[in-house]
């Protein structure tokens, strides 16, 4: 007994030194812990970023000298048709397939989140397709969607809802919506983890004081639960809004641009110039307005989070 | 009043089990659309060559059960096999990579002050607002600077760049979240910096290891784009590149059940490894949305 207190004694005195020892090593210990995280993202981050900027100065073709031409490679955005409508077609598909997932996704949310025997599993089925990857979900429904060894056009002729076999990727409207129902099966399960989350920070309390109160289903869910799941559908909404504007993809392998180039994404264009064309240059000028819409986005995004009413 | 009280009691259960055996109703019913995909290319993968190339009514083999799909997949170009491989060397490497550094750094930023600090960790979160579609041109250059081009060690470090904001995020909240006692009850029985690491912190924060994995799994094992651009060679293709070669009749026409076969190599690991750790991979998710 003595003996503890005696060596409890004796530690107590030196342990202030250890502390300031640690403190003066630390400066230099902490740095080496990250060191190894903060050699990658400079060398395949920041200075990647960093050489966007300074190619999209230069006429850089893959072999030869790259030449300096000030702010030529903008100059010819301005004029280049086909970028505007690959950025018009992001947009436009990223408006409708974000509304699509949302209109899918917050019905499975309101529905898993509450608590059921089965919902794990529930969940779980929704949620299979987020795991599987972009390229093996478009392999997967380049076939389905295939005229001829596929099922849905083979389906509907059998069902006779079609006289002869349709093939769904030849025209834009067919092809574009096929893209649609794909990425919500696709993506719909994890914007609804996310909703879930949402949900389940609303307190039970409020929804059963409503309901006392005589407020039906609807008006609980205008009054509380959308007002207080703000924040988390603004995280939704971003994130699915991110996801679209980068979207290649299902549109590369789906459909390879077509038909009649009517489907080339933003994403999609700037891999033609720069590793198809290998116009290094002028690719990374888009990649420069690619980059600066996004990052505008994440702005909104940070502002759109950080506002203190939603909580 | 009693009368009137029982009655109402069995109204509202008679309602209550319609509306338990509707909701299940729905519920099982949405599961089974959201499955349908998956399970019909997986079944279909075991027709034999001649039925693959029929529409998939129905989707499991009539006409005996054969696995020649996968053994034909072998034949194109450098073969299934080794494109797998290609994707498993790429895909082990940058978890193992990723969980290493990104615990490290976790710890770092967690435990230690040093200058810059919050600067060195504003910079590695910040990354994730910039898409590394619009980085890829001089990454392939750097690449080929360091003489990486084309090569899977060079496909490795760029992932692993990619999952550092995340993971490092992770991991510090890991570390932030273990007491600091503990810590200095281990510092106090003589253990070293790296020791602490090792063996006392490396089991608590084992859960953030794991979800920091899984992603990086995940991840790196579907990526598509950046691998399309930096591997030109057939020998370096990962299973994704490898398989839409395939399907865009690269090696002739297209062979619908080969395809099949190949995607349902992509898509069974990561079904497993989700199945398995769901409550990891659902912990990472939140994790993003909650803070």
């Amino acid at each position: 007994m003595s003996s503890i207190t005696a060596k409890a004694g004796v530690v107590t005195p030196a342990a202030p030194a250890r502390r300031r020892s640690k403190i003066d090593r630390g400066h230099w210990v902490g740095l080496l812990y990250i060191a190894p995280a903060i050699v990658l993202v400079t060398v395949f981050f920041v200075i990647p970023l960093g050489m966007t900027a300074w190619m999209s100065l230069h006429n850089w073709p893959l072999m030869g000298q790259h030449r300096f031409i000030g702010l030529d490679n903008y100059v010819a955005i301005t004029k280049d048709v086909r970028f505007w409508n690959a950025l018009k077609f992001t947009l436009y598909y990223t408006v409708i397939v974000t509304i699509a997932i949302f209109a899918v996704a917050f019905p499975l949310a309101l529905f898993v989140e509450k608590p059921r025997p089965m919902n794990g599993v529930y969940r779980t089925a929704f949620f299979m397709p987020v795991v599987v990857g972009f390229a093996s979900a478009s392999l997967l429904w380049a076939w389905l969607l295939n005229v001829d060894s596929g099922l849905f056009s083979p389906a509907a002729q059998q069902l006779g809802l079609t006289e002869k076999k349709f093939n769904l990727l030849a025209t834009f409207n067919p092809a574009f919506w096929s893209i649609i129902v794909m990425v919500v099966w696709k993506v719909a399960g994890f914007t609804m983890v996310i909703l879930m989350t949402g949900l389940q920070s609303i307190p039970t309390e409020l929804q059963e004081a409503a309901k006392i109160d005589g407020a039906n289903a609807w008006q609980r869910f205008r009054a509380i639960t959308l007002p207080l799941m703000r924040r988390t559908v603004a995280l939704a909404l971003i994130l699915s809004v991110a996801g679209s504007i980068l979207a290649f993809d299902q549109f590369y392998i789906l459909l390879r641009g077509g038909p009649r180039n009517s489907t080339i994404t933003a994403v999609y264009w700037i891999f033609n110039q720069s590793f198809v064309s290998f116009k290094l240059g002028y690719g990374a000028a888009l990649s420069m307005v690619l980059l600066v819409i996004l990052v505008v986005l994440s702005l909104i995004q940070l502002r759109l989070l950080r506002n203190p009413e939603g909580t | 009043m009693m009368a009137k009280s029982s009655r109402i009691k069995s109204s509202s259960s008679d309602r209550s089990l319609g509306r338990f055996a509707g909701e299940h109703g729905i519920g099982v019913f949405l599961s089974m659309v959201f499955v349908a995909p998956i399970a019909w290319a997986i079944l279909s993968t075991f027709k034999p060559p001649m039925e693959a190339r029929q529409p998939p009514i129905p989707p499991w083999p009539t006409t005996g059960f054969s696995i020649e799909n996968y053994i034909t997949l072998d034949s194109f170009g450098a073969g299934l096999w080794h494109s797998a491989q290609n994707s498993i060397f790429v895909a082990i490497s940058s978890v193992v990579l990723t969980a290493v550094i990104s615990l490290l750094a976790g710890y770092g930023f967690s435990r230690f002050r040093f200058p810059f600090k919050n600067l060195f960790f504003i910079l590695i979160l910040s990354t994730i607002m910039i898409p590394f579609q619009s980085i890829l041109t001089p990454i392939f250059l750097i690449l080929s600077w360091l003489g990486l081009q084309n090569t899977l060690t060079g496909l490795v470090l760029v992932y692993v760049t990619l999952q550092m904001p995340f993971s490092i995020f992770m991991m510090r909240n890991s570390f932030d979240a273990v007491l600091k006692e503990i810590e200095e009850a281990a510092r106090i029985d003589g253990a070293t910096n790296f020791a602490l690491l090792t063996k006392v912190m490396l089991p608590l924060v084992w859960p953030g290891v794991v979800t920091v994995g899984l992603f990086a799994f995940l991840n790196t094992w579907n990526e598509f784009l950046a691998a399309l651009v930096l591997m030109t060679d057939q020998g370096k293709f990962t299973l994704p590149i490898m398989m839409t070669a395939v399907q865009s009749g690269r090696f002739g026409a297209v062979d619908w059940g080969a395809v099949q076969a190949g995607v349902t190599v992509m898509m069974i690991p990561c079904l497993i490894l989700f199945l398995l750790l769901q409550r990891y991979y659902i912990r990472g998710l939140t994790a993003g949305a909650v803070k």
